[in-house]
């Protein structure tokens, strides 16, 4: 049916490779191009040049795969394919998570339509590690080229229970692949009855955006966890593992949807991160308490929203411990305005 | 009949009529309606108002097209922006609504449609519906639910929320009515029913002197846990 098909709910036929060209049905280890659904495989089968049937004027023409296939099936196994992949897939490669990439095609020839209006941008985000775990922050202003789209986006989105993702870019894109995240960090932990390190959903995540790489897709998270388990965590918040950020199990790693993956100890993403990391450069040290890490990270985004047109309205501030992520009250930053106001009257009060 | 975008500023509206030089113009597969949708969420209530006219350019197309559409007896949205896209949307989520229904023996929920829809604009994400929608229910504890999207899938709940042409002019307004910003002093009583309804009337009424895409007659839908309640208001028809 019509409606079926632009849902994107239909069956497709059990064992697709049945009805394909030879070659591909006997390539196990190019099992790639195989996931992400086997209506796609078809309709690129026979599309295929040289064929029989087609006439000088039906030349192929690639599609670009992104345009086509939903971004939501990312990863999925959909009814036909899983059963192949149960077949060829899982003995050979058992650990791997299910990515679909998308054939070698040459570069896409249709151009994206040109759309009539503009998407979510602009903020300031930060994240970076102490001795006391990880603090990631923003702020919540949505802009729209202008417009302030939405003064309480909340632009740290929690992933799981010991990991927590600043958000910068479009802010639809960030929203869904975190999801998308979400979904495959959990299937990783159903499947493997471990939590995914840091590390690897960042790579994760970096691969997942690698085949929208080069079109309007924008995402620059930097995803902020704890690694490891619960029961080991001793690392004690005394001066003197002051200067041993190695036995921490704490890890900032930046991703962007260019395709750079960065770890590090401090990050700041977004158009008033220049600001944020003058504050942040000058005042982070690792033997800080966690009271002077959250103010901190609140003051520098202050301080990025007070420069910056498009960061502002209030501060979101996660704490990320062995024990999970915790969730510091929303702040409105306009009383922070008034109060510093009110302090720069009495200077000038007491300086005359 | 769609015009080609190029004669277009953004937000649908005509760009100046001098001769610039020579343009090309390029098929383009969106064109902008108009209208204007607000949403607001009560204690125990929730309102969706929608204007019912339908623009394109200079003309206009009907006075009699409401952008409220019926989900279910919790849930009414509001789709604004180009009408082909808001058709098709509401088709896809009637749909998916009654399948959701036929394999698993309930009603969806508002957070749920919602969810369901920010992945279907998603699924869309190099080829979007040009759509602007507001969802307005009851959630499961019969509180009112307002739901404010992109027209890529961007999604969050709010108290309230303005879409469409007139937007820009109603959300300030709405700001300081229902969300007291920026005003000292002030006793934050909760919203009632008859006030809400009073508030979406005058806020229509003035958005209509101001935008020319927003007029002909408003249209309210009011949801309570009794079921979905419509009201219709004229407005300005020039």
């Amino acid at each position: 049916m019509a409606l079926q098909d632009v849902c994107g709910l239909h069956n497709p036929p059990l064992f697709p490779q049945w009805t394909a060209p030879l070659s591909r049905s006997f390539m196990p280890e190019d099992s790639t191009h195989l996931s992400g659904g086997g209506i796609h495989g078809e309709a690129f089968s026979t599309r295929l040049p040289g064929r029989g049937g087609l006439s000088p004027l039906e030349f192929y023409m690639p599609i670009a795969e992104y345009l086509t296939e939903s971004p939501i099936n990312f990863g999925q196994t959909s009814l036909s394919s899983a059963l192949t992949k149960l077949l060829e897939i899982d003995h050979l490669y058992p650990s791997l998570p299910s990515i679909s990439l998308p054939p070698p095609t040459p570069c896409p020839i249709s151009p994206s339509v040109p759309l009539p209006f503009t998407l979510s941008h602009g903020t300031t985000t930060l994240g970076f590690a102490f001795q006391g775990g990880v603090i990631a922050a923003a702020d919540t202003r949505s802009s729209c080229s202008g417009l302030v789209a939405c003064p309480a986006s909340p632009k740290v989105l929690p992933i799981h229970s010991h990991l927590v993702g600043t958000t910068s870019g479009t802010s639809a894109d960030c929203a869904l692949w975190k999801r998308i995240l979400s979904r495959e960090l959990r299937l990783y932990q159903l499947r493997h009855r471990r939590r995914l390190s840091t590390g690897g959903a960042a790579k994760l995540l970096s691969h997942m955006l690698h085949p929208f790489k080069g079109t309007e897709l924008c995402v620059a998270a930097t995803l902020c966890g704890w690694d490891g388990d619960e029961e080991k965590h001793d690392v004690a918040s005394t001066p003197q593992h002051a200067n041993a950020p190695t036995n921490q199990m704490t890890a900032i790693i930046y991703v962007c949807s260019d395709g750079l993956r960065l770890q590090g100890e401090l990050f700041s993403v977004g158009s008033g991160s220049p600001y944020a990391y003058s504050i942040l450069d000058s005042s982070v040290y690792w033997g800080m308490s966690v009271q002077e890490a959250t103010a901190v990270a609140r003051e520098a985004v202050y301080r990025a929203t007070y420069r910056d047109a498009y960061s502002g309205n209030n501060v979101d501030l996660y704490h990320v411990t062995a024990k999970g992520w915790r969730r510091r009250e929303r702040e409105n930053l306009k009383e922070e305005y008034y109060r510093e106001k009110e302090r720069e009257r009495k200077r000038r009060v007491i300086a005359y | 009949m769609m015009m080609s975008a190029q004669a277009y500023g953004d937000k649908g509206k005509m760009k100046e009529y001098h001769y610039t030089g020579p343009v090309e113009h390029k098929f383009s597969p969106y064109a902008f309606n108009g209208g204007t949708v607000l949403a607001v969420a009560g204690e125990d209530f929730a309102l969706v108002a929608s204007d019912t006219r339908l623009s394109e350019g200079y003309s206009i197309h009907s006075r009699d097209s409401p952008k409220c559409y019926k989900l279910t007896d919790t849930t009414v949205i509001g789709c604004s922006g180009f009408h082909g896209d808001c058709l098709t949307l509401t088709k896809i989520i009637e749909a998916r609504l009654k399948m959701y229904k036929h394999s698993n023996n309930k009603n969806m929920t508002s957070g749920a449609i919602a969810a369901m829809l920010s992945t279907i604009l998603y699924g869309r994400r190099f080829f979007p519906y040009y759509v602007y929608n507001i969802i307005g229910g009851l959630d499961e504890e019969g509180r009112g639910a307002v739901y404010s999207f992109d027209p890529v899938g961007s999604y969050q709940r709010d108290t309230y929320k303005a879409g469409g042409s007139a937007s820009a002019m109603l959300q300030p307004l709405l700001d300081n009515q229902i969300g007291f910003k920026n005003m000292e002093n002030v006793e934050q009583v909760p919203l009632s029913l008859e006030k809400a309804v009073q508030l979406v009337k005058d806020v229509f009424i003035s958005a209509a002197e101001r935008d020319v895409y927003t007029g002909d007659a408003l249209k309210i839908c009011i949801i309570t846990k009794e079921g979905v309640r419509e009201e219709i208001v004229p407005l300005r028809k020039d």
